[in-house]
């Protein structure tokens, strides 16, 4: 018999083929031409707009949404690939309601921004369609350089480092470029194997050789690498997952968030993917709402989100927030696991409520009880594996503005670095800056 | 409720709101549609002499220009007159007439110029019962060719000739529609004038080609690859006619004279504009043709709301009541000094009155690093172009200063007195105040 929302335990296909289809279809449709010109027409072209300073890569919003509006998207494309390579993903994925609409100055007015993110995506969309690679590979500078990571940061690094006429290898740990685009982000925001599209795209601008399953601290050494290149970029993310630290952590039905989104993401039918049938995140930031929505996506009868302090220090943006409980995820706040309850496997979460005195957290001794078949962890990751000889600050490598290490000749961007805000736009920005500073470097001989 | 029945040369509509000559009026059919749906009056569409009618072209008539979402701001046409049998359009006029003996009915001519022409079509215009005529000088394209339309209204002698065979050879009222292809609309309305024509209607289409195609470089409509300029109408020919008709209105010789206003009426605000720049009645045709018979609907509730608001009781109420607003730019009062003022509340943070005024005229708006937009006393010559671009109504205003004050930009007190550039120290031909 058929498994359904209510058969116990961890089970795949709680519901239908089609359902599952229907639910992890793209969660915006893209742009038909009339829908962008109208769209388009709304912006009113501000002077230094708003818009622009809030994108971590100072895409210029306006002159992009008026080619559009005049009808040239694909110059529209350039103007935005030009300042971010992987514009087509952040168009996607990017939390524009807290970075370039929330700017936009028809929120202030109306409260209905400009929809920049789908005029981007209409814009990129229309290029790429196109198969079109807008820009070329400068003279060869006979310069190499490793780039170790080939995820936004990786990526946006390797290309422009190309564009510039050097030569790269880019390394990944994984058996797919990508990074987090191919192997996190919820699948509704990246239907189609646009991820993988979008690498194939980019690689375009060629004097990008690929070098994948090859993972720094294993398979690659920080000092092979140096003396056989003449710069390294680091951009290998953050490889581990920090711990719950409550009791029965190590049962059964307890897994990281993380890998759960990245095996969905490569799950080659979604019907054969086990999810609980109660399932509870513990988290608060864009991850565990990725993994809530698609395990509620699933089948899955109860997904709650748990936070140990207030909603409104949750990372994840209110518009994210909404679109869980739209899905039907509760999120439930100031709850803090304590432990993990069953027989070798979960069926329980124990919390206890907590109080945010200002100080600090504390638990207020009142606990509940959750069902729980699946708890998947989504409290940050960590970086993992770090070669000696670089600087740390806090938990990620130091680095300057420009992406430069304590080591000379290495660089490093995207979650693994200090600063950012763990963005895939941001990650683009570091990735493409420190290619500009490689490229100085390395052109001052 | 305000009482919108006008009386327009005697001829009585229970709206001012009249279809004007054009593809809307050509038929029975269309014109009953019309009237139910509540037109005060047609000008039906222009018919030609006896005999073969005209042929119109068999692709494109119509090309257009947009605003955003596709808002239709301007229409062109190469159509010609109507492409029926004289007889069908005579039967029928006279048929609807009777059906609707409360509505106007206008019957559009444009026979050749020759007196005989006139004399055969008049006495069958008057059989059919109609109100009056109205004679098309104006269509711009394709007749204008064949001498006439147009081609007669740029010659103030040949409308004067016209306008005076049809009123010996006709009992009711004569309306000469004028073309504003032209570089003074004051001639052919005298001309008109002088040959006894009981009013006006303005302004007929503009020559235009509305775009190119820039793949096959055929202006567009496009017929085979090929185009003719048509005529322009629609929202944006507005402020042109609204000229043209003022300078009728104002002007010594045609003063009070009978006027049905025509250009781009959209609204019953426009319609009012209209009428308060001396017209009796208004003509619509374009916003009839974008959106249907209904939106007078719209303008009459319209009318109506604004005229119970203002006291109006009737349309005569306020006929030209802003004639006399209009004046010459030498008459304009200099000691008037205004300077535009942000509602920082109302402001959105744009900054399209700082790009405007810093890039294309007088810096006189200051930007903060917070954007706080500031207009600068100093500078401001209040020419409004920050008002005209600012995304957000009443969000820049111009204030008037107050007499005695100084103008930081001149330092001079503001004075009290009008004065104006006839009575300027700096005119050579200055003429002293008395």
């Amino acid at each position: 018999m058929a498994n359904t929302q209510l058969t116990p335990g961890i089970a795949a296909g709680r519901i239908g083929a089609d359902e599952i289809a229907q639910n992890f279809d793209d969660l915006h449709a893209p742009f038909e031409p009339h829908e962008a010109a109208v769209a388009s027409d709304r912006c009113y072209f501000c002077y230094d707009a708003p818009c622009i300073t809030a994108c971590p890569t100072d895409i210029d919003i306006p002159l992009f949404i008026r080619q559009i509006q005049t009808g040239t998207p694909e110059a529209a494309a350039k103007t935005i690939l030009e300042q971010n390579i992987l514009g087509g993903m952040c168009a996607r994925v990017c939390p524009t309601e807290t970075l370039c609409e929330e700017a936009c100055v028809r929120e202030m007015a109306e409260g209905k921004p400009v929809e920049i993110g789908r005029l981007q995506r209409y814009a990129t969309d229309t290029l790429m369609a196109q198969g079109v690679h807008p820009f070329t590979r400068a003279a060869s500078t006979g310069k190499t350089v490793a780039v170790v990571g080939a995820g936004p940061a990786g990526l946006a690094c390797a290309h422009r480092l190309a564009m510039k006429g050097h030569d790269v290898v880019l390394y990944d740990a994984r058996p797919k470029a990508g990074g987090l685009n191919e192997f996190g982000i919820a699948a509704y925001k990246s239907t189609d194997e646009f991820a993988a599209r979008e690498v194939d795209w980019l690689l375009q601008i060629g004097g990008i050789e690929m070098k994948l399953g090859q993972r720094l601290g294993s398979d690659l050494d920080l000092a092979t690498l140096r003396s056989t290149h003449d710069a390294v970029f680091l951009g290998v993310g953050l490889g581990g997952v920090n711990a719950l630290r409550a009791k029965g952590e190590d049962k059964a039905g307890v897994e990281d968030a993380v890998s759960f989104i990245a095996d969905l993401r490569q799950a080659e039918d979604l019907t054969n993917l086990p999810v609980g049938r109660n399932v509870v995140v513990i988290g608060g930031g864009m991850t565990a709402v990725d993994a809530a929505v698609q395990s509620k996506l699933l089948g899955a009868e109860t997904v709650t989100i748990a936070y140990r302090r207030g909603q409104d220090r949750m990372s994840a943006s209110r518009y994210e927030q909404d679109l869980a409980t739209s899905k039907g995820v509760r999120i439930l706040t100031n709850a803090q696991p304590v432990a993990i309850h069953g027989n070798g496997t979960a069926t329980e979460v124990e919390f206890e409520y907590t109080a945010d005195s200002g100080q600090g957290l504390t638990g207020t001794g009142e606990t509940f009880r959750l069902p729980a078949d699946q708890v998947f962890k989504a409290i940050g990751q960590t970086l993992d594996g770090m070669p000696d000889g670089l600087t740390l600050s806090g938990s990620k490598i130091a680095v300057t503005a420009a992406g430069r290490t304590s080591l000379d000749d290495v660089w490093a961007g995207g979650d693994c670095a200090e600063g950012g805000d763990d963005l895939t736009v941001t990650a683009v920005a570091e990735g493409r800056d420190a290619a500009e500073d490689i490229h100085r470097k390395l052109s001052a001989g | 409720m305000a009482d919108l029945t006008t009386d327009f040369l005697g001829i009585k509509s229970p709206n001012p709101f009249w279809l004007a000559s054009a593809p809307p009026t050509d038929k029975e059919y269309n014109v009953r549609r019309a009237f139910e749906a509540g037109w005060g009056g047609v000008v039906w569409k222009t018919l030609g002499s006896e005999g073969p009618p005209v042929v119109n072209v068999n692709g494109p008539r119509y090309g257009a220009i947009y605003g955003a979402d596709r808002r239709l701001l301007g229409l062109n046409n190469i159509e010609l007159i109507t492409d029926r049998p004289l007889e069908t359009n005579l039967e029928e006029i006279a048929r609807v007439k009777a059906d609707y003996p409360d509505r106007a009915m206008i019957v559009s001519l444009m026979v050749p110029c020759e007196e005989e022409a006139w004399k055969a079509i008049l006495p069958r215009v008057e059989e059919t019962g109609a109100d009056g005529i109205e004679l098309n000088f104006g269509c711009p394209h394709g007749m204008s060719e064949r001498g006439m339309g147009a081609a007669v209204g740029q010659v103030p002698e040949y409308i004067e000739m016209v306008t005076r065979w049809c009123k010996e050879n006709y009992s009711k009222p004569v309306i000469v529609k004028l073309t504003p292809n032209i570089t003074d609309i004051r001639k052919p309305a005298m001309a008109a004038k002088n040959g006894g024509a009981d009013a006006v209607s303005l302004i007929n289409t503009i020559n235009s080609i509305t775009s190119v195609d820039l793949d096959t470089m055929s202006p567009e409509p496009s017929i085979d690859g090929k185009g003719s300029h048509g005529g322009y109408c629609g929202p944006a020919v507005k402020p042109i006619a609204l000229s043209m008709v003022s300078e009728i209105s104002r002007h010594v010789e045609t003063r009070g004279m009978p006027i049905s206003g025509i250009g781009g009426i959209t609204t019953w605000r426009d319609a009012a504009e209209y009428i308060s720049l001396g017209c009796g009645n208004v003509q619509v045709c374009t916003a009839a043709m974008t959106y249907g018979f209904k939106v007078v609907q719209e303008m009459i509730s319209g009318l109506s709301d604004w005229m119970d608001e203002k006291g109006h009781t009737n349309v005569s109420d306020f006929v030209g009541q802003a004639v006399p607003n209009v004046t010459d730019w030498q008459y304009l009062n200099l000691n008037y000094v205004t300077k535009a003022r942000i509602d920082q509340d109302a402001c959105i943070k744009c900054g399209r009155c700082y790009a405007a005024c810093e890039d294309t005229s007088h810096q006189a708006i200051s930007m903060s690093s917070d954007r706080v937009f500031e207009v600068i006393d100093a500078e401001c010559v209040a020419c409004n172009l920050c008002v005209d671009v600012c995304p957000v109504e009443n969000c820049i205003t111009m204030e008037e200063m107050a007499p005695g004050t100084v103008d930081p930009r001149t330092g001079k007190v503001v004075e009290e007195e009008y004065a104006n550039w006839t009575t300027h120290p700096n005119n050579p031909g200055a003429v002293a105040a008395e």
